[in-house]
């Protein structure tokens, strides 16, 4: 156990976003499911009784009939704002004042920087390209992410849960932005921040980051193990390949979106473009962690070889 | 229409010059009579400006200074309050009055807010930084050691700006999280979450071409290993699939326009500087003025909403 290389790791003042990361994200994901829960308490009751239903004014905030319904911006909003304003003041000059910004040698294209890591934000990104060649991961990627969060609110047409936190009349929708934004973005960024060492090799925790170290990974292409030798060959398989994943996981995405007969409801308010567009994003989000799967598993380096483009 | 200083013509109640002890020494005779009666005037202008004072000390609210400021009478009314909010260019933002669940913190978890408070002090300190950077090889790097060792609280202006830009960063995430978890980008915010969006992407811009300014090696090989991914861009990337066939080379396809060179270098970072102290700032504020102006157009803040309950949908119209 190398506690001085983890220390190392953890104090590094441009990691500590990342320390920060980990203490916040569960936080206010407990703090907004502990909210959804509570909603989720009260559409139970409100539903097993409609005459309740009829009268109860359907929040979890306390409401007795004579109170006003809305209060004056100043000061009830305004003193908490400032106070806000105030308290995040505090914060970064307390921050500011006990750690440095982190400041390197000056730059210097003939000296490597072993390992050489984007900033924080991007390291899910880099982390992809363990799996994925750079025009995917870099570039393929990042649109479709960023497609990908703006068609949102067109491909969800589940009328529920607008302005309340709910679990259970939302949980597909719930659960897929969870599995986005917790387990493809933040643990990516933690594991390119804490676990990737030089050479982008994988360090545990408490290991020493050891920069003689040699992997002999053979990694071989899908097409060889399958004895396919020929260029057209080749391609011709891959998109096969490709293809077939295309529909196993449509089709399984399809069995999950009809699962539940509230999500039938759903379903069925759906256009053909809704649809379309949303089992696009969810197969190719379904991609991540299948490739990354098949990589760890069986070694296998590229499923589709082309000679312009290699997936 | 509120209560205005006198601008609808009528008198303002102090400061309103009565003209009374300005004739002095025009009409006196000679001689000793005339000095007396000049003191005698000076006398009664010295004690009408000292009642003057103390009027203005102690209501400087009434006076036209202060009206002209402010523009509506401030009292304890709760018409006063809301006056407050509308007639400041700031506050109107805000309506005048909001949902009572809304204020309470444990729904928007303020991020929104936090995350644009954040944001001014990156423009302030962003600023004052400038005062003592020149994006130039030769002196980028220099300036930062000086920043650190010779100007005065430059340590924590940089800190601050480092670190706030962490901050910005992780708070528009969680704002994003927030905005999911509630629902709030649902009918009529549909709009209003793309915008966020494109806020987010030009956060993340924004704090990745600030990243090469100290010009130190860990600017220089995160921005080296960000852009090289640009190479890669199938199409207009010289690696990039099919790249090599429309005729992509080092010195013509997307990564040499974004560092206006084949490496990361001089042009890069005078790239860098433009991009990073005018044109984002200057996209993203307008963008941040589209996204506040749309939360009140849709209605405010979303919620916390009374509960619906799934026997409550109502059908869509089918085509
Ligand atoms: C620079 C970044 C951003 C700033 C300064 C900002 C600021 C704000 C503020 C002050 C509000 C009012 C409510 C609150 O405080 O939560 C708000 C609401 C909202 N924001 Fe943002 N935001 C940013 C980025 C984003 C992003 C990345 C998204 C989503 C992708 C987003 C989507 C929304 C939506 C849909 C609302 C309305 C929420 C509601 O009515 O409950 N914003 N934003």
């Amino acid at each position: 156990m190398d506690l001085h290389q983890l220390w190392t790791i953890v104090s590094l003042p441009d990691n500590v976003p990342i320390v920060l990361l980990l203490f916040v994200v569960p936080f206010y994901t407990w703090y907004g499911m502990r909210q959804a829960f509570a909603n989720d308490r009260l559409i139970a009751q409100l539903e097993g009784d409609p005459a309740m239903a009829k009268t109860h004014h359907r929040k979890v905030q306390p409401f007795k009939t004579g109170w006003a319904r809305e209060v004056h911006v100043w000061p009830y909003l305004l003193r908490i704002e400032f106070l806000a304003a105030i308290i995040v003041t505090v914060i970064l000059m307390v921050w500011s004042i006990t750690l440095n910004a982190p400041l390197e040698e000056p730059s210097n294209p003939t000296l490597t920087m072993n390992p050489s890591k984007a900033p924080w934000y991007f390291l899910g990104l880099q982390e992809m390209l363990v799996y994925f060649d750079p025009w995917i991961a870099g570039v393929v990627m990042p649109s479709l992410i960023i497609i990908g969060l703006m068609v949102v609110p067109y491909i969800d047409t589940n009328p529920l849960g607008n302005g309340y936190y709910t679990f259970k009349q939302r949980k597909f929708s719930i659960l897929t932005f969870i599995f986005g934004f917790i387990v493809l973005w933040v643990s990516m960024i933690v594991i390119g921040t804490l676990i990737r060492g030089p050479g982008w090799m994988w360090f545990w925790p408490g290991t020493t980051w050891d920069h003689n170290r040699l992997i002999f990974e053979v990694n071989r292409d899908l097409p060889d193990i399958f004895g396919i030798s020929g260029r057209v060959g080749k391609i011709i398989f891959g998109a096969i390949v490709v293809g077939l994943y295309f529909i196993a996981a449509g089709i399984g995405m399809h069995k999950l979106i009809v699962k539940t007969p509230f999500n039938r409801k759903i379903y069925a308010r759906m256009s053909v473009l809704q649809y379309t567009v949303m089992q696009v994003f969810l197969i190719v989000m379904l991609a991540l962690p299948v490739k990354i799967l098949v990589r760890l598993l069986f070694r296998i380096k590229y499923i589709w070889v082309t000679p312009w483009f290699n997936v | 229409m509120p209560e205005t200083n006198g601008h609808d013509g009528k008198p303002a109640s102090t400061g309103a010059p009565a003209g009374a002890g300005n004739g002095n020494g025009t009409t006196g005779g000679n001689g000793g009579g005339k000095v007396a009666a000049v003191l005698a005037g000076a006398k009664a202008t010295q004690a009408r400006a000292v009642e003057e004072l103390k009027e203005t000390i102690k209501a400087p609210e009434k006076t036209d200074v202060w009206k002209s400021v402010l523009r509506v009478k401030h009292d304890e009314t709760p018409r006063s309050r809301a006056l407050g909010v509308l007639s400041n260019v700031f506050l109107h933002l805000h309506p005048a009055k909001i949902n009572r669940d809304a204020v309470a913190y444990n729904y928007t978890w303020g991020m929104g807010g936090m995350t644009f408070y954040v944001y001014i002090t990156l423009v302030f300190t962003g600023t004052l930084l400038m005062f003592y950077y020149h994006p130039s090889k030769i002196v980028a790097f220099r300036d930062i050691l000086y920043l650190e060792s010779d100007v005065p609280f430059g340590k924590l202006l940089r800190n601050m700006h480092r670190w706030g830009a962490h901050l910005m960063v992780i708070m528009v995430e969680l704002h994003m999280f927030r905005v999911f978890l509630t629902g709030s980008y649902k009918k009529p915010r549909e709009f209003n979450w793309v915008v966020g969006v494109l806020l987010l992407v030009l956060t993340l811009l924004l704090s990745f071409t600030g990243y090469l300014l100290p010009d130190d090696q860990l600017g220089f090989w995160a921005v080296t290993v960000g852009t090289n991914m640009a190479r890669a861009t199938p199409l207009l990337g010289n690696a990039g699939p099919f790249g090599g066939l429309l005729g992509m080379t080092p010195y013509n396809d997307v990564r040499f326009g974004l560092l206006g060179g084949s490496i990361v270098d001089a042009n890069a970072l005078l790239r860098a500087y433009i991009w990073h102290c005018v044109a984002i700032p200057i996209i993203a504020s307008a963008f941040m003025v589209v996204h506040f102006w749309r939360v009140r157009k849709d209605g405010g803040i979303s919620g916390p909403a009374p509960v619906m309950l799934e026997s409550e949908i109502k059908d869509v119209k089918k085509i």
